[in-house]
């Protein structure tokens, strides 16, 4: 049976944390993998420290991720990314908002979808079904600016220009 | 073609009420349970918030009686309050299928404690299944209405935090279980409890359950995992889920109807290992019911009963280890929102030094710095009855400065008993009820409630008046105002309501940020 690929996402409540995470999972799911999806509403909407977490693979049976076994954790509040680097394992990838061209960002709204973008380019899915699933899961007069901070995101920081 | 879709297990359980033919869907918002009637809205179906959970189960066995199938749903302490229909319907059960979901939270995400629901099944003597992901959510639910059914007794579809809030795969069975028709048919003897029924229905209860014991020994809700001898795992619920990640190697035992226990079944699969270890979150009922049945299993340690489980806690469980666990690093802890209407009312009961009786909503968050101003929370609707108690027990000075707080879509769970309470049994000193209206049931995610003039659905609705009901009951001054907008004015009824004896309700009102822009959007028509 294949590996599960653990993502966990993190920030603070209003950031977009849940909204980033069932783009991704939708998206991996529409590839074809198995995947689940994990996180907690409630309190931690008040503006508290949220996170949330997609394993996918061949077949996956826990929803969440183990302790200290996360493979990409994409942190898009920086006073979160102490807190939540315990979560990494040795050798897995973590995506900052230091990681990320935010400064070119038009609406800072979008600086979920932007970081998704730079989360996207470590998957080997087209971009054309990411964009499918940023669209599906938000209002359409804020495709646009969301299709923008994507592709900026998967572009990279210091891509040529 | 059948489409596969991710879904939570809450989408999953509004998906499968509505592929069986749902009557009503009928509960009272509280996480983890709030979304399944939402999604059965959404979906098309009927479905309503009642006042309370008590009050939502009673409706439900009234469609049930009426032979139509219905959901009830509610967190777990929600059944605390249900809990008086729940005893005596699992006696005289009803001819509709009648579903109550209780979704537990271990480790207390957003409750103020983790009690451990299946407890209910075995108290009232109903059925209980217990699903492992949104696949079983589906397939349970629509096995529940059947069985509830076949056996005319109540099912509780027992859902925790996990199941409930994490997405997974789905294939839905459309029309998979067509309701019957809608009938009503007189049978007094198994629908009126008066003792002279009711203790024939008790036996019937008892031969039922021994009925759905042997049921569960057939197997549809068993799955076994053949794997090693060395070590078995029974499990149920998300343990499940963990247990195959944690020891891939083991053989498993799932119970998906947990109450009344296949026992023979657990006996045999115990049997035919060498280490048989018990995976169950909460309480170790389980562990338990196999030791008194004589079969060999293990527990887990007392350690593992606080909090959910884990891949890494069920290692750790299976290890034997009980060396004190790593605390989760502490992250940024919940408040209230910056321009939330609550606020100010804190500031000053902070400042006026008010011994608070608090409540369950959003506005519990005042016990947090820079407020503290809330002194207790027990339960939905105990903020002015334990306010009272206090009133009439301490001495005067401080008696003075008790303050019951409560939020509007509290005071209509079951706030109003105590307003009723305070002016029958009035102390010394009368007494303060701040009702924190924001005009929405706000921390379980934006809910209508019977007064802020809109349905499940948003749609427009006929609206209590909270003024109007505390005026008839009788309290002595009820004032209305916005400590956001004018705090002096608030500051100055609350200084002097304290100071006299009478019995004072001041409803503190202002829209919660969040909800207004919504409540705008559905003036305009939208959704």
């Amino acid at each position: 049976m294949g590996k599960v690929v653990n993502i966990t996402v993190a920030g603070l409540g209003g950031q977009g944390v849940l909204k980033v995470t069932d783009i991704l999972a939708e998206a991996l799911f529409d590839a074809g993998f198995d995947v689940k999806k994990s996180e907690v509403h409630g309190m931690s909407q008040r503006g508290g420290s949220v996170s949330s977490e997609v394993r996918f693979g061949d077949r996956v049976f826990s929803p969440m991720v183990p302790a200290g076994e996360t493979d990409y954790l994409l942190v898009l509040d920086s006073t979160q990314v102490e807190v939540n680097l315990s979560k990494l394992r040795a050798g897995g990838v973590l995506i900052t908002p230091d990681d990320v061209p935010l400064a070119e960002l038009e609406n800072p709204k979008a600086a979920n979808i932007l970081m998704l973008g730079a989360l996207s380019r470590h998957f080997d899915l087209p971009e054309e079904l990411w964009l499918k699933h940023v669209c599906r899961n938000l209002p359409e007069k804020v495709h646009e600016v969301n299709i923008a901070a994507f592709r900026l995101g998967r572009r990279g920081k210091n891509a040529d220009r | 073609m059948i489409e596969k879709e991710l879904v939570s297990g809450n989408e999953a359980i509004a998906r499968a009420a509505l592929d069986s033919g749902l009557c009503l869907g009928v509960g009272y918002p509280g996480t983890p349970s709030s979304e399944i009637l939402e999604n059965v809205a959404a979906l098309g179906g009927q479905a309503e918030w009642a006042p309370n959970e008590k009050v939502a189960l009673e409706v439900g066995i009234g469609v049930a009686f009426a032979r139509g199938r219905s959901i009830v749903t509610m967190k777990h302490v929600g059944l605390n309050v249900a809990a008086d229909p729940l005893f005596t319907i699992a006696y005289s059960g009803t001819p509709g299928g009648l579903v109550i979901v209780s979704a537990d939270d271990p480790g207390m995400a957003s409750s103020q404690n983790e009690q451990d629901n299946r407890r209910y099944a075995i108290a009232a003597g109903v059925p209980m299944l217990e699903p492992s992901d949104s696949q079983e959510a589906y397939d349970f639910t629509i096995r529940a209405f059947e069985l509830a059914e076949r056996y005319r007794c109540p099912v509780l579809l027992r859902m925790t935090t996990r199941v409930c809030h994490s997405k997974g795969a789905l294939i839905r069975r459309p029309n998979a279980s067509p309701a019957p028709a809608i009938a009503y048919e007189k049978d007094v003897q198994s629908n009126v409890m008066i003792p002279a029924y009711a203790r024939i229905a008790h036996r019937k209860l008892r031969a039922k359950l021994a009925e759905l014991a042997r049921f569960n020994e057939e197997g549809e809700f068993i799955h076994e995992d053949h794997g090693s001898s060395e070590l078995g795992i029974i499990a149920t619920g998300i343990s499940y889920q963990h247990a195959r990640d944690a020891a891939p190697e083991a053989s498993v035992l799932k119970l998906g109807m947990t109450y009344p226990l296949p026992m023979e079944r657990i006996r045999k699969f115990a049997a035919g290992v060498k280490r048989c270890v018990v995976l169950e979150e909460g309480d170790p009922i389980l562990a338990e019911a196999c030791l008194a049945a004589g079969v060999k299993v293990e527990g887990k340690a007392e350690m593992y009963r606080f909090g959910e489980l884990s891949v890494g806690r069920v290692r750790r469980i299976l290890a034997g280890d009980t060396t004190p666990e790593a605390a989760p690093p502490a992250g940024k802890p919940p408040q209230l929102c910056v321009g939330c209407p609550h606020r100010r009312t804190y500031e000053v009961l902070r400042d006026f030094g008010c011994i608070v009786a608090g409540d369950i909503g959003c506005y519990t968050l005042g016990v947090l710095p820079p407020f503290e101003a809330v002194d207790t929370c027990v339960c939905m609707g105990a903020s002015i009855t334990t306010g009272l108690g206090m009133r009439h027990a301490l001495p005067e000075a401080e008696a003075r400065r008790v303050v019951s707080v409560i939020g509007d879509s509290t005071f209509l769970h079951t706030g109003i008993n105590g307003i009723v309470e305070m002016v029958y049994n009035r102390p010394k000193t009368g007494h303060v009820v701040i009702i924190l209206d924001n005009s929405i049931t706000a921390m379980t995610g934006m809910q209508e409630n019977p007064a802020t003039g809109r349905k499940l659905d948003h749609t427009p609705a006929p609206k209590v008046v909270i003024e109007d009901v505390v005026r008839a009951i009788g309290v002595d001054h009820v004032d209305i105002c916005d400590p956001t907008l004018d705090r002096e004015h608030f500051a100055g009824i609350l200084k002097e309501r304290l100071a006299s004896n009478d019995l004072s309700v001041i409803i503190a009102r202002r829209p919660c940020i969040l909800a207004a822009v919504k409540a705008k959007a559905y003036q305009l028509g939208g959704k």
